[in-house]
C-alpha cells in the first residue's frame, strides 16, 4: 500500500455507486476518489445520503451497483474475513456516538485494542487514558454511556474511533450539536491527528467553519452524486448555485426551494 | 384473486423468513467454531438467561405438576386407576410438559430480551459500530446467546422435572391423601432414562431455536423504538410457534 500521494493508489475510490432503499434512490452513480493523506469534507443537506455514503466506504452498506475500493481492493470482491482485515485500517465515529451501552466508557475505547492487538492491560489502560485526554474527557473511564450528555457520547465515540491509530478516519457529523468550545476542541483534535498520523479522513459536517479548518478538499453531495469537489478556497468562491446557497445559508438560492430562480 | 395473492405473499414471506433463519444459523455455527472464543461472554449469558428464567420455570412447572395430579386423580378415580397418577405426572412432565413449558417461558423472558437488546443496538447503530470495529456481529452477539440457551434450557428442564414431580406429590399426598411411599414408588416405577433424555434433548433444541429467533428478530430490526417493540413481540410469537410445531416432529423422531 504505502502513501503514494495523489499519483498512487487512492485510499478510497467509489466508482458509479448506486444505492436505493425500498425503491427510493439515495445514491445514483456516485464517483469519488480520496487520495492517501487527504482530508475530504462532504457537505450536503439533511437526508441527502451523507451517512449512507460514509457507510459504503467502510462496507457497512453494499452498493446495489458500482465499486467501492479501499487501497485498490474491491471491498465486495473479497471474503468477509478479508473485509474485516481491511476495516481495521478504519476508524469511524458515528452521528450519535453509537457507544456500546453494556460497557463503560473505558471498555468502549479499549474494545478495538483488546480485540485486535496484543497490548498488555497496562498499555491498553494508557492508550485509553490518552484517547480520553485527546477528546477532553480525562478520567471518565468508569462512567456509563447513559450517564453522558449527547456531546460527551460523541466525543467518546470519537476516542474509540482513533484508539487503533487508523489510517483512514470517517467522521459522521463530529461536531453537530456540540457547543462552540467543544466544537473548537474537537476541530483541534482532528487537526492534531492530521499532523501526527497523517491519516486519510472523510468528514461529514454541516458546519462550514469546521469544514474549512480541516479540509484539503470540500465536496458537495446532491441528488445522489458528488456535485462538486474543490479545494476549500475554490469551493468558497465557487459560483455554483448549490454551493452558493450552502455557503451563504441562503435558501433563496436553493434550486429545490425556488426552482425558477437558477438565473445566476 | 386477492385471496390467492395474499396466500402467495404469505408463503413467500414464510420462505424468506426460513431462508434468513438458515443463513444466520450457518453464520452462528461458523462463528462458534472460529476464534476468538469468548468464554466470558458465554458465562455472562448463561447467568443472564438462567437468572431471568429460573423463577418463571420454577413456578410454571410446580403448578403444572400440581394441576396434573389433580386432574388425573379425578379422571383416573373413575376407573380405579388412582395408583398411576404418579407415573402419569412424572412421564408427562419429563417427556413433554417440562421441556415445552420451559421453552415457552424462556422465550418470553430471554428470547424477548435478546430481541430487545439487539434491536436497540441495531437502531442506535451499535451493530454498525461493531462492524466498523472489524467485529463480526453474528459471532459476537449470536454465539454466546445461542450457546447459553442451549446449555441453560436443558438445566431448567431438569429443575422443571423436579418441580413438576414435587408439585404432583404435594397435591396427591397432602391434599388428596395418597400414601406417600406408594406414590413415590409409583412415580419412578415406569420411568426410563430415555424419558429424561428425550426431554433434555428437546430442551437443548428449543433453546437453540428460541435464542436464534430472538437474536434474528433483534438483529433485523428496522424503524426506531417502534421497530424494537415489533421485533420483541415477533420474537415471542415466532419463538413460541416454532417450539410448539417442532415439538411434534421432535417427539416423533425421539419417541
Ligand atoms: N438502512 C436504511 N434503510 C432504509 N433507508 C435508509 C437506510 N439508511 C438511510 N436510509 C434513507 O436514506 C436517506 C439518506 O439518509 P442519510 O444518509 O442518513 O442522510 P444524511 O445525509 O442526513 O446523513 C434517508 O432518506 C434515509 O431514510
Ligand atoms: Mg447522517
Amino acid at each position: 500500500m504505502g502513501g503514494g500521494g495523489a499519483t498512487g493508489v487512492p485510499a478510497v475510490r467509489l466508482t458509479d455507486v448506486s444505492k436505493a432503499f425500498g425503491g427510493k434512490s439515495v445514491l445514483s452513480g456516485l464517483d469519488l476518489v480520496v487520495p492517501v493523506g487527504t482530508s475530504l469534507v462532504v457537505l450536503g443537506k439533511s437526508g441527502m445520503g451523507k451517512s449512507v455514503l460514509l457507510k459504503h466506504v467502510i462496507g457497512l452498506l453494499r452498493p446495489d451497483s458500482g465499486r467501492v475500493e479501499v487501497g485498490g481492493v474491491d471491498l465486495w470482491a473479497v471474503s468477509a474475513r478479508e473485509r474485516d482485515r481491511i476495516r481495521r485500517r478504519f476508524g469511524m465515529s458515528f452521528q450519535e456516538g453509537a457507544l456500546f451501552d453494556s460497557m463503560t466508557v473505558g471498555e468502549n475505547i479499549s474494545f478495538p485494542l483488546r480485540r485486535h492487538t496484543r497490548m498488555s492491560p497496562a498499555e491498553v489502560r494508557d492508550r485509553v487514558a490518552e484517547c480520553l485526554e485527546l477528546v477532553r474527557l480525562p478520567g471518565t473511564e468508569a462512567k456509563r454511556p447513559s450517564d453522558l450528555s449527547g456531546g460527551m457520547r460523541r466525543r467518546v465515540g470519537f476516542a474509540r474511533a482513533i484508539a487503533l491509530k487508523p489510517e483512514i478516519l470517517l467522521f459522521d457529523e463530529p461536531t453537530t450539536g456540540l457547543d462552540p468550545i467543544n466544537t473548537d476542541a474537537l476541530v483541534r483534535v482532528i487537526q492534531h491527528l492530521r499532523e501526527s498520523l497523517r491519516p486519510t479522513a472523510i468528514t461529514i459536517t454541516h458546519d462550514l467553519k469546521v469544514a474549512f479548518s480541516i479540509a484539503d478538499r470540500v465536496a458537495l453531495l446532491e441528488s445522489g452524486r458528488i456535485r462538486i469537489e474543490r479545494s476549500p478556497a475554490e469551493f468558497e468562491s465557487s459560483d455554483d448555485t448549490s454551493v452558493r446557497s450552502f455557503v451563504r445559508g441562503d435558501s433563496s438560492l436553493d434550486e429545490e426551494a425556488v426552482p425558477l430562480e437558477v438565473s445566476r | 384473486m386477492p385471496f390467492l395473492e395474499a396466500v402467495g405473499r404469505f408463503v413467500l414471506a414464510l420462505l424468506e423468513g426460513f431462508g434468513r433463519f438458515c443463513e444466520l444459523l450457518y453464520r452462528t455455527l461458523l462463528g462458534a467454531l472460529r476464534p476468538p472464543y469468548d468464554f466470558r461472554a458465554l458465562l455472562d449469558q448463561v447467568v443472564r438467561v438462567g437468572v431471568d428464567s429460573v423463577p418463571v420455570v420454577f413456578l410454571t412447572t410446580l403448578f403444572t405438576g400440581a394441576v396434573m395430579a389433580l386432574q388425573t386423580f379425578n379422571g383416573f378415580a373413575r376407573f380405579h386407576a388412582e395408583a398411576y397418577v404418579g407415573s402419569v405426572v412424572a412421564l408427562s412432565m419429563l417427556r413433554e410438559l417440562s421441556p415445552v413449558l420451559s421453552g415457552l417461558m424462556v422465550t418470553g423472558r430471554a428470547g424477548s430480551a435478546m430481541a430487545a437488546e439487539l434491536g436497540t443496538m441495531r437502531v442506535t447503530e451499535q451493530i454498525d459500530a461493531l462492524v466498523s470495529l472489524a467485529t463480526d456481529p453474528v459471532q459476537y452477539l449470536f454465539v454466546p446467546r445461542v450457546l447459553a440457551a442451549i446449555i441453560v434450557v436443558p438445566m431448567l428442564v431438569v429443575l422443571g422435572n423436579a418441580m413438576g414431580i414435587g408439585g404432583g406429590y404435594l397435591v396427591a399426598v397432602k391434599i388428596l391423601g395418597a400414601n406417600p411411599v406408594i406414590y413415590v414408588e409409583n412415580t419412578f416405577q415406569f420411568l426410563r432414562m430415555n424419558d429424561l433424555w428425550s426431554g433434555v434433548i428437546k430442551a437443548a433444541f428449543f433453546g437453540g431455536l428460541l435464542s436464534l429467533i430472538g437474536c434474528q428478530r433483534g438483529f433485523d430490526t428496522k424503524g426506531g423504538a417502534e421497530g424494537v417493540g415489533r421485533s420483541t413481540t415477533s420474537a415471542v410469537v415466532t419463538g413460541s410457534l416454532a417450539i410448539l410445531v417442532s415439538d411434534f416432529f421432535l417427539t416423533k423422531v425421539l419417541f
